[in-house]
Order: C-alpha cells, then sequence, then structure tokens
C-alpha cells in the first residue's frame, strides 16, 4: 500500500481564522492511499471540518501543501476540483427547491452531460443507494425522511464518478439503526466502486467500525493516526479516553445481550 | 334614485381608456426602470454590509418623501438637465409629463425590491450556499440555481409591493403633466365631482390589485414550477398593457394641447377652449391639473400650447415683480416680456380672479361699507379670515400698509367654508376670489380697493412660442376675448361646484359658450 501515491497528501498544512487568533490545522501532514477509507475523529473545534474542506478548497490553506490525484490543488481551477470530488454535507444539504432526481443530477448537469444520459445515471444512482422503487424520484427533500435525504447526498456525490468521496458527518443527525445500515450501506459502496473516502465523525465507534485507518484530531493538531489495532496500542491520554467508550459499551452490550443462538 | 344612472358615470367612463393607458404605461415603464435598477443593486449589495446600509437608507429616505413632492422635484430638474443637454450636446427632451413621472415612480418603487432582494438572498441557508459549492457550481451559477429560485417568494413579495406603491403614487403624476387615473381625482377634488373621485380611486384600486394578483400567479409558476401558470400571468400582464396601448394607438394624436391648472374655474376654461378649437375643426385634447409653474414651463417648451393664466400671478409669481401697477399698464408690460419669450399674450378673457374682502351684502349696507377705505375705519372690532397662504402673501401686506387695516382676530380657513362663514356672521370679512361663484350664491359683496393696493388679476389667454403665428388658432380664440364678465364667470363657477350631472366642465363650458354667443 505504501508503494502507489497516495490520492491525497497533506504536508505541514496549517489554516488560521480571525486573522491568524485561531488557528484551526496546524502543522497536519496525512496520505490518503488510493481505495482507502480513513475517519477523521475529534470533538467540535479540533479541525476536522476544516481540514476536510481543504482538500477541495472550500477554504484555502495558509501554510503548506495538498495534493489531490498528484496535482498541488492551488494549481488547479477549484470549481473543476470540486466537480471531481464527491461531497456529502452533514444533514445532506441537499437543494430544497430541486426534486430528488435534479438534486442527483446536478454535477453531471454543471459538466454539460446530455439529459438523456443524466436520467438514466440518476436511476441507476437512486438503485446504488436503494432508493429504487421509483416513487423517490420526483420528490422534494422535504418529502423525505432523514435517512433517505442522506442517501440522495450519498447518490449526489457519487453521481459524476468521482475517485474521491468526503464525507462531513454524514450519518451524525440521524437515528442509530438507520445510521448504522446506512453506513455499513457506504462501506459495500467504497468497496464495490474501488473509492477513497475521507469521512469526518465525532464517533469513535462508528470510526472504528467503518473505516480502514482513524485519524485523531484535537485543537489542530494531528494526534493520532492509524488502523482501530494501531490506536489500541497508542498511549496518547486522549485517544485512550476516545476509545474507552465503545470498549465499555461492547463489554456493557456483550454481558446484557445474550448471544442471538441462545435464544 | 338609481346611483348608477347619474350621467357622470358615463361621463368618466369615456375617458377611461385614455387615462387607464397612461397610466398603466407610466407604472409599468417605472416598474420595468426601478427592477432593472434595483435587482443589480441588491445583488451588488448583498455581501457588502457598507454599501447594504447605504442604499437602503437612500431607498428609505425616498420613501419617506411624499409622493406628490417627489414628482413635482424631478420636474426642475429634468428642466435643468434639458437645458444643459441642450448647450452641451444640441439636443433637449421634455421634462414634462412622462419622463419625470417615471423617474420618480422608478425611485419610489426601490425600497421594497432592494430590501426583499437582499433579505431574501441573506435568507438563504449558509449550508445549502456551502452545497452549492461543494457541487462544483460558479458563483454566478450558485446565484442563479440556488440563491435566486430559494429567495424568489421573498423578492416577489417586494415587487409586488412596489408595483401597488407604484401603480398607486401614479395618480399623483397629474399636477407634472403626465395624464393618469389621477386626472379623475384632482378634477374631481376641484369641482366636487364625487362620481369621478371614486371613479378614479376605483380604477386605481382595480388596477393595482389586478397587477399585484398577476404577479402573485407568475410567482406561484416559478415556485412550483409551473410553466403554464407564470406564461398565464405574464400573458395577463402583457395583455393589461396590449388592451391599454391599442385605443391610444387608433386615436388620431390631437395636434393642440390645451392646459388647465388645479381648479375648477381653469378646467372650465380649457374644456372651453378645446371646444371653440373643435368647432373650428381643430382637432384638441386638455391637459389638466397642472401645477402652477410647472403649466408655465410647459408652455414655454411647447408640451402644451394654450392656457389661461392671470396677469398678477405671473407677475409676482413668474417674473418675481413686487410694484402694482394699473390694470392696463401691467398687461402692456407683462405683453413685452412674454415676447421676449416669444410667449404670445393672445388678450384677456374679459375677468378677474383676484383676491378680494368680501362682506355680506346687508351687513355691508348697514355699515355703509363700499370700499376697503370704509371698512378700515371700523376694522378694529372686526374678525377675518383667509384661506392658508392669504396672509403671508405680499398682497396682504400692501392691503394693510395701503389702508391701515387693524382686525380685532385673524383665522385661516378651508376656502370652500370660508364664504359660508361670512354669510353665516361666523367672520365679518373674508379675503376670497372675484370670480368665485359662491359669492353670488350667498349674497355677498366684493368691497372696492379705492386706493389700488391689490394687483390685477386678468385672465389672459398664452400661446405656445411655436403657435404664435397660427391663424387657424387665434381666429378660433378670438371670440372668447373680452366676452367674459365676472358675473358670467361667477355663474359658471357656481353650477361647476354644483356637485351634480350638470357641473361637469364640459358641460359647463357648453353653457358659458351658449351665454357668450348669444351676446355677439
Amino acid at each position: 500500500m505504501n508503494a502507489a501515491p497516495p490520492l491525497i497528501a497533506y504536508a505541514h498544512v496549517g489554516k488560521s481564522f480571525n486573522g491568524g487568533r485561531l488557528k484551526a490545522v496546524d502543522d497536519v501532514s496525512l496520505d490518503v492511499a488510493e481505495g482507502e477509507f480513513l475517519a477523521i475523529v475529534g470533538g467540535s473545534g479540533s479541525g476536522k471540518t476544516t481540514l476536510l474542506r481543504l482538500a477541495n478548497r472550500l477554504i484555502d490553506a495558509d501554510e503548506g501543501q495538498i495534493t489531490v490525484e498528484g496535482e498541488d490543488v492551488r494549481a488547479v481551477d477549484p470549481v473543476r476540483l470540486r466537480r471531481r470530488i464527491g461531497y456529502v454535507f452533514q444533514s445532506g444539504g441537499l437543494f430544497p427547491h430541486m426534486t430528488v432526481a435534479d438534486n442527483v443530477g446536478i454535477t453531471p448537469k454543471l459538466l454539460g452531460t446530455p439529459a438523456a444520459e443524466i436520467s438514466t445515471r440518476v436511476d441507476e444512482l437512486l438503485d446504488l443507494v436503494r432508493l429504487n422503487d421509483g416513487e423517490h424520484r420526483d420528490r422534494l427533500p422535504h418529502e423525505l425522511s432523514g435517512g433517505q435525504r442522506q442517501r440522495v447526498g450519498v447518490a449526489r456525490a457519487l453521481a459524476a464518478r468521482p475517485r474521491i468521496v468526503l464525507m462531513d458527518e454524514p450519518f451524525g443527525a440521524l437515528d442509530p439503526l438507520t445510521r448504522s445500515g446506512l453506513g455499513e450501506d457506504y462501506r459495500a459502496l467504497h468497496d464495490k466502486l474501488g473509492l477513497t473516502t475521507v469521512m469526518i465523525t465525532h464517533d469513535m465507534a462508528e470510526a472504528i467500525l467503518l473505516a480502514d485507518r482513524v485519524a485523531v484530531m484535537r485543537s489542530g493538531k494531528l494526534l493520532a493516526l492509524g488502523t482501530p489495532a494501531e490506536l489500541a496500542d497508542n498511549h496518547d491520554a486522549y485517544v485512550g479516553e476516545l476509545l474507552d467508550t465503545p470498549r465499555r459499551q461492547a463489554e456493557r452490550l456483550k454481558e446484557r445481550l445474550p448471544p442471538d443462538d441462545a435464544a | 334614485m338609481n346611483l348608477f344612472s347619474d350621467p357622470r358615470w358615463a361621463e368618466a367612463l369615456s375617458h377611461l381608456p385614455d387615462y387607464l393607458g397612461n397610466h398603466v404605461r407610466v407604472s409599468v415603464t417605472a416598474l420595468g426602470l426601478g427592477l432593472a435598477v434595483s435587482l443589480p443593486l441588491a445583488l451588488l449589495a448583498r455581501n457588502r454590509p457598507l454599501l447594504r446600509g447605504a442604499l437602503l437608507g437612500l431607498a428609505s429616505v425616498v420613501q419617506t418623501v411624499p409622493g406628490l413632492a417627489l414628482l413635482a422635484l424631478f420636474y426642475p430638474l429634468l428642466l435643468a438637465l434639458a437645458e444643459l443637454s441642450l448647450s452641451w450636446f444640441g439636443f433637449d427632451f421634455s421634462a414634462f409629463g412622462f419622463l419625470p413621472a417615471v423617474l420618480a415612480l422608478a425611485l419610489y418603487s426601490m425600497l421594497p425590491v432592494l430590501r426583499n432582494t437582499i433579505t431574501g438572498l441573506r435568507g438563504v441557508d449558509p449550508a445549502i450556499l456551502e452545497a452549492a459549492q461543494g457541487v462544483g457550481m460558479t458563483p454566478w451559477q450558485s446565484l442563479f440555481s440556488v440563491e435566486l429560485p430559494l429567495a424568489l417568494p421573498v423578492m416577489m413579495a417586494g415587487i409586488r409591493t412596489a408595483a401597488v406603491w407604484v401603480i398607486g403614487t401614479a395618480t399623483l403624476s397629474t399636477p407634472i403633466g403626465q395624464t393618469s387615473l389621477g386626472n379623475y381625482i384632482f378634477a374631481g377634488l376641484q369641482t366636487q365631482n364625487w362620481v369621478s373621485v371614486l371613479f378614479g380611486c376605483a380604477a386605481a384600486a382595480i388596477l393595482a390589485l389586478a397587477v399585484d394578483q398577476l404577479l402573485a400567479l407568475i410567482e406561484s409558476g416559478l415556485r412550483i414550477r409551473s410553466r403554464l401558470r407564470a406564461a398565464l400571468g405574464a400573458l395577463g400582464i402583457a395583455a393589461l398593457i396590449a388592451a391599454t396601448l391599442v385605443p391610444t394607438m387608433a386615436r388620431p394624436r390631437s395636434s393642440y394641447v390645451v392646459g388647465a391648472k388645479t381648479f375648477a374655474e381653469q378646467y372650465v376654461l380649457a374644456a372651453l377652449i378645446a371646444q371653440r378649437l373643435q368647432a373650428a375643426g381643430l382637432s384638441a385634447t386638455s391637459r389638466e391639473g397642472l401645477g402652477s409653474n410647472v403649466i408655465y414651463d410647459a408652455l414655454v417648451s411647447g408640451d402644451i400650447d394654450v392656457y389661461v393664466d392671470y396677469s398678477g400671478t405671473l407677475w409676482a409669481n413668474q417674473f418675481h415683480h413686487s410694484d402694482i401697477l394699473p390694470r392696463e399698464t401691467l398687461l402692456a408690460e407683462l405683453k413685452t416680456i412674454l415676447a421676449q419669450k416669444k410667449i404670445t399674450l393672445l388678450g384677456s378673457l374679459g375677468f378677474e380672479n383676484a383676491y378680494a374682502l368680501v362682506m355680506p351684502r346687508k351687513r355691508a349696507e348697514q355699515l355703509g361699507i363700499h370700499s376697503i377705505s370704509d371698512l378700515a375705519a371700523q376694522s378694529g372690532s372686526m374678525s377675518m379670515a383667509a384661506d392658508y397662504e392669504f396672509f403671508s402673501r405680499p398682497e396682504w401686506a400692501g392691503i394693510q400698509k395701503t389702508y391701515g387695516l387693524k382686525f380685532r382676530s385673524q383665522r385661516q380657513m378651508q376656502p370652500d367654508f370660508m364664504y359660508a362663514a361670512a354669510a353665516s356672521g361666523e367672520v365679518d370679512v373674508i379675503a376670497g376670489y372675484t370670480s368665485d361663484g359662491l359669492i353670488a350664491k350667498y349674497d355677498l359683496v366684493t368691497l372696492d380697493d379705492d386706493r389700488h393696493a391689490i394687483p390685477p388679476y386678468d385672465a389672459i389667454v398664452l400661446l405656445a412660442p411655436k403657435r404664435a403665428d397660427d391663424g387657424a388658432l387665434r381666429a378660433a380664440l378670438q371670440p372668447l376675448l373680452g366676452r367674459i364678465d365676472i358675473a358670467t364667470m361667477r355663474a359658471a363657477n357656481l353650477r361647476a361646484a354644483g356637485g351634480n350631472a350638470e357641473s361637469s366642465p364640459s358641460e359647463v363650458a357648453r353653457w358659458l359658450w351658449g351665454r357668450i354667443s348669444k351676446r355677439n
């Protein structure tokens, strides 16, 4: 895996707000390999969202260098960059005045894809995110449930066949059942389509369950990076604290829930 | 009696194509211009707090200027601009009527459009804006396919408010020479023709409601993406414009325009002149309800061809003289001054509409008062009333000084009520207008100005520079000159104030002509 060049690479990246008073991202270096599913975990204000947005230039970095598919992002037109990177927003970010089909087809439309082709692609995508019963196509976002909206958000991010998908707490606002179902469905898509995914979450359990590697951020700095097993060996107190909760939950669950076959 | 059997409804209805057509044209043009300026400004200002504050502040200030004043201010402004343009670029334009009305109304329409557009655009959820950026929209794509559609309901509410305001305020463009539904209201107020006032108000209200509903239809069409609705709304607006354009287009362009100021006598005289021109086979229309200063400038620039003014008014207000000359001398002087401005003073009609001190006839006889000198001896125990401006006019200062008048009390009053107050003895003396029909109605008498302190106010016919050598026009108006004595004009004015079917200006003008021509 180390031999292939990284698809996204951050090198000593820094970003401050409020005229330098607030250091949101502080000297972060991080490589994301092709095909990898990376989760970034941290509390609010840890800089994880800023770090994600730097990759498609929703925010521009002050220091360091970011490369996407081998190109320095500063050398690329930001609009074109965003059209080739899928982005899933917190609670969907769907356009409320557009139907599900128009939302999903927006990026291909911006790229000038013919209408008939977009229509086929929309069906394909709705199928992919399992909204394939045909009745959702012409609905407006407010007519959908939270989980359905997020599925549309995923379909929209995938519409222009990106190699990279960035996800900003995509499942955060959903009920636990929908959330885990959607997470697993997305992970399956990631594997099936050979995507490279960076997902932000504040939920360590979700990160461990879905991601190949987990990055832990705190106060703008990258505190730890590794597979769940590698993180377990980390001796940092904050990382330990983050891992503690899912560990305890897992133990409690094991205690209280008898195994299936015992029933 | 059936309310609608009154012939004044038919009379009002006959003006509708002209008034409504002009009203729609001036409103739609103003609204179009207002939108064309406000929408880009709102887009420009939405993310610039300083510009936004300045624009909204300015638009609010404009809104606090009364509509009538705003319209009136544009007239001298454009007049000055027209002169500048003539001296710099060699062409001028008419500062009368359409242009000042459109500009003032457009300015008036800006606040609701600016405010609602900015509010609507700023109200779009930042998360949605970020999503637009995230899916790869350029700022323009984001504006047109996300921000504007989402802001549309709020924007349209502003546009609808602006449309209703503009249509309502356009009724005030009558005094600056733009024909509108306001003609009904201004003429009706002056001649106490409440049918006309009501008709004008109702027509303006219905027009405003119709446009508002059509805009609402377009809005809902855009919102629910129904091409049919949007198209129906647009079609409705287009049909409205077309319907009001057609009759005016079909009508022959009249060659002579007769001007009239804002009071009943002027409406009657303008109707009389128009009727004389038509009788001579010349086509004529009238532009009524023009402000005193507007009407003279309109004559100079040729926007109107003929109107009746008063010698003392021109002398004092237009040419700023304060000395009081005898009647004939003043007329001769005025003729010379006007000739320098290429305006023809065709002649006087025969009566004066001057300020006069007026008393009940019986009381004056009892006290032996025939002149102001007689009055001066007894004024210390008397009370006096006048209109709102009289006591601050130079005429009053002159009268007081000349005769040494000193009243026990002075009060200001609505002119309509003044005569009745004198007749009932509530006040002893009033400053009335010599040609007012109410003097005869209430059996009042005007006191003789024996020491000539009141300037003469002969009614005179003025012709525009371009009509100076117009033989047909002169010939048609010749029979009016010197023929209308004060008693006849008072009787005519009294009829015009009658508030019934025979009191429309054109009816009174016909009656007046009947009286004049009999004496030939």
